[in-house]
């Protein structure tokens, strides 16, 4: 029988790319012979306005980075300037960097179960997992009064103490997540058709995983112990007690379901801040007008996508000279071609849903 | 109100031969009169699943649903199909235009015609046919060559990807339908729905072929196109497969389509399995077409649930399921039958 | 094995290869023409096995391109420099040693406009393959914008 290869152009407007993320895909039947990903279409050239921005102004458009995790995109850079100035952040903002952040941890890793199940075709999960995520962004727009875009952290601590009530309600949310994460496992974790589709599908080895540089939950789900908080504690997280959830196959399964053992984790993270946060200041002495010394520096946080890196080039004024983003899900996704070759159109989808991309941070 | 449609039918007649007309027009019209009434009822319940799915998905989902037009959002549907209907048809550049834009006409006929020879209630079927269940299954599986109609001639590798699949599944899965089938032909002995149904007096064909209405439902699911066998759609790869290209009536068509078939197989389950207007435990007071329409809430209750709890299959792995479970165990099912009924009739306790 | 500390490390592969320059901050400046060698005998000798980031900076004179490496074994991090020359910007690919380079590198092109010699694929990525000019250069003018 003869048969023909087929050009399919999936994106950049499709349900499940997650957002304008499109991939010319070469099908032979319903199997990807080759692929070729092609993003770019929200590239704002954030890393050519920085050059015309203060330092602090820099701020807000790390937000739109990783916009289901702004607070860590925020740390992100906040964590490389204070490296860049050697500044010593106060205890208080360190413990309120932490709740925060693993809040939003959580809380991309909701929308990434939600998502994930959407993927797949469960629907209901997703609305399971966003019903848990508004808590989070009730709380996150207590802090900042903004939802998705907090610009939360400063330089040198952040911006504003917790407000009254905060403390009590996320304590609720952090006795509340067991029964919910409970409830997405049996809904989604346990069905027989979702295991089906994601057990053994697209498995990446530990070897192949950290020679392309993957990192994140896609790298620990290949059994790859490295995670940022333990491997190399920024902040305070050589203080709190957490395990590192790894995965054994690097399969789509592994990458969901790790997540889903992160949120328990974080949780563990925030309780103990909780039952430590002591008083003080939340900002250290840091000039009005912010000019670093001459000089560059990388610093890397573990961001809920994996590890987000910034280096700043400083020429002594007070623009930054270079800013580089290193966008966790931009360097996985260089692993995306490779890895869709040879499995179903329907997979596709799947282990893209397992990489978990925000293209605001893909094509920064 | 056990016989207030067959009366009601009963009174045209007599109306109409007592003006006189010969008893052929009285005939046509009579026809025609239940005919139409047919196309009212499957459209009032197309209308009102589309609303039901609405609402059970909201609070699967624990959402509220609808709630804005009218009291409880009752008249959303009629709201969405005006939308549609004001919309503009946009047919893409090289397609097959008359085909394009027949298909989705054809889309209702299959459905249409297969409700001619279903008993709605005790005496209440336009066309008793001594081989119904075969009509039903020949025509209710007419519907794949329309999709693929529409898939084809859309000229869109989604449309066509969705295409494939339509026939691949729906011809792939009209196998254990219909070998679930034979199991009640073998224990009723008919093929008429009617006399399906008056077989089942004593016991319903649910406890003696319970394998079978598993299997039935099954292929069922699959056969509307449903989660977790709405590979055809399957809205996260492929768009809407065959229909991305429909907008504005097209699309209501195909839409309010699946819910005419949703309609269908559940009649065709609860006809087969569930003792189709028999009222259970002689509650004999409520009307038979009530009884019915219970049932094949019930059924169609159940699609839903389904719909909204499973995440979608894959499709190599969605025809392993039928080739390799379903066709077998039916197999088996009609075997072990066959063995039951030859025991059963030549002991005779 | 004993633990050797970042600055142990440093030391070590200061006396391996002389010609890489130490600076204050602790970054390494390595020439050019032995960036491939000594990148992959870090790799193998030193078992910095994850290329965390890849980028350049553009300084009129010269670009420099930076590499981050760091180990998933230990916490230890490398900054390495390399000066390339700006009119005719070639650097070895790093895709043959760490595959993580292979859309960094292809970001750097596209923006910096920093030719990668070996690398399987280099086209552009973020912007439109139309697009003649690598915005990310100090000397590229845009018209419009705020200032």
């Amino acid at each position: 029988m003869k048969t023909q290869e087929m050009l399919i152009n999936v994106g950049p407007q499709h349900p499940s790319t997650h957002g304008v993320f499109r991939v010319v895909l070469t099908l032979d039947g319903e199997t990807v012979v080759k692929a070729n990903s092609v993003p770019g279409y929200l590239h704002r050239g954030i890393e050519k306005i920085l050059e015309s921005r203060t330092y602090p102004q820099v701020l807000p458009y790390t937000d739109r980075l990783d916009y289901l995790a702004g607070l860590l995109m925020n740390w992100g850079y906040v964590n490389a300037m204070e490296e860049l100035m050697d500044t010593e952040v106060p205890e208080r903002a360190e413990h309120i960097r932490v709740i925060m952040g693993e809040l939003q941890r959580i809380a991309s890793h909701l929308v990434a179960t939600a998502a994930y199940s959407g993927d797949v075709g469960g629907l209901t999960g997703f609305i399971y997992c966003f019903r848990d995520r508004e808590d989070i962004m009730d709380m996150i727009e207590m802090v900042s009064g903004a939802r998705l875009t907090p610009s939360y952290m400063r330089i040198g601590g952040v911006a504003a103490d917790l407000p009254d009530g905060f403390l009590e309600k996320c304590q609720k949310f952090i006795d509340y997540l067991p029964t919910a994460i409970e409830e997405y496992n049996g809904l989604i974790t346990g069905n027989e058709i979702f295991q089906h589709r994601t057990k053994k599908v697209a498995p990446i080895t530990a070897e192949r995983a950290i020679n392309m540089s993957l990192s994140g939950p896609i790298l620990r789900a290949s059994g790859v112990n490295y995670d940022l908080r333990k491997a190399r504690p920024y902040s305070i997280y050589d203080r709190f007690e957490f395990d590192v959830p790894l995965g054994s196959n690097g399969d789509c399964f592994d990458r969901f379901y790790l997540r889903v053992l992160e949120m328990t984790e974080s949780a563990r993270i925030i309780r103990q801040a909780l039952d430590k946060l002591p008083d003080g200041p939340i900002n250290a002495k840091v000039p009005k007008i912010i000019k670093p010394a001459v000089g560059e520096a990388y610093a890397e946080i573990e961001s809920s996508k994996g590890i987000m890196g910034v280096y700043v080039v400083s020429d002594g004024s007070t623009k930054p000279y270079r800013i580089h983003f290193r966008r966790p899900s931009f360097i996985n996704l260089g692993h995306f071609d490779e890895l869709i070759q040879g499995w179903k159109i329907a997979d596709v989808i799947a282990i893209l849903g397992s990489f978990d991309i925000v293209l605001g941070e893909v094509d920064c | 109100m056990e016989n207030i449609f067959v009366n009601a039918a009963g009174g045209i007649r007599n109306l109409l031969e007592s003006a006189g007309l010969p008893s052929l027009v009285v005939d046509i019209s009579i026809m025609t009169t239940i005919f139409v009434a047919i196309l009212v009822f499957v459209l009032l319940n197309v209308l009102w699943l589309v609303y039901m799915e609405r609402k059970v998905s909201a609070y699967i989902q624990c959402r509220i649903g609808p709630n804005r037009v009218g009291p409880m959002g009752i008249f959303q549907t009629i709201a969405d199909t005006v939308k549609l209907i004001s919309k503009e048809i946009i047919i893409p550049k090289n397609t097959n235009k008359k085909l394009f834009l027949l298909a989705p006409v054809m889309i209702f006929m299959p459905p249409m015609a297969v409700f001619a020879v279903t008993p709605f209630g005790k005496g209440m079927v336009a066309l008793d046919l001594n081989i119904g269940v075969y009509y039903f299954v020949a025509l209710a599986s007419l519907s794949t060559v329309v999709i693929w109609m529409a898939g084809w001639t859309s000229n869109n590798k989604y449309s066509l990807l969705g295409s494939m699949r339509v026939v691949a599944q729906m011809v792939s899965y009209e196998v254990p339908l219909l070998l679930s089938i034979v199991g009640v032909v073998l224990l009723t002995g008919t093929m008429n729905l009617t006399g399906i149904i008056t077989a089942q007096q004593s016991v319903w064909m649910i406890f003696l072929q319970p394998v079978a209405f598993l299997i039935y439902l099954i292929a069922a699911v699959a056969e509307t196109n449903r989660t977790p066998f709405d590979l055809v759609e399957g809205e996260s790869e492929i768009i809407t497969g065959p229909f991305t290209e429909y907008s504005g009536m097209g699309f209501a068509f195909f839409f309010l389509a699946e819910y005419a078939n949703v309609l269908l197989v559940s009649m065709l389950a609860s006809i087969l399995f569930l003792g189709g207007w028999l009222a259970p435990f002689g509650l004999t007071f409520i009307p038979s077409w009530i009884w019915l329409l219970l049932k094949v809430y019930l059924v169609i209750f159940l699609l839903m649930w389904f719909r909204w709890t499973y995440p979608r299959t894959r499709i190599d792995q969605m025809m392993a399921f039928c080739w390799k479970v379903l066709v077998p165990l039916a197999i088996v099912n009609i075997f072990v039958t066959g063995i039951g009924k030859y025991l059963y009739e030549s002991v005779r306790w | 094995m004993t633990v050797q500390t970042i600055s142990e490390v440093k030391s070590e592969i200061i006396a391996k290869y002389p010609q890489i320059e130490l600076s204050e901050a602790g970054h390494f400046f390595v020439p050019v023409n032995q960036l491939a060698d000594i990148m992959l005998d870090l790799k193998v000798s030193f078992g910095f096995d994850f290329l965390t980031n890849v980028t350049a900076v553009d300084y009129l004179e010269h670009f420099n391109v930076v590499y981050n490496l760091s180990k998933t074994t230990a916490p230890d991090m490398l900054h390495i420099i390399t000066k390339v020359d700006r009119k005719e910007p070639q650097v070895p690919s790093m895709v043959s040693i760490w595959g993580g380079a292979i859309w960094q590198e292809r970001e750097a092109y596209d923006l910096l406009g920093i030719i990668f010699t070996g690398h399987p694929n280099l086209k552009r990525i973020l912007l439109d393959d139309s697009w003649e000019e690598h915005p990310l250069r100090r000397d590229f003018q845009w018209e419009g914008g705020r200032d």
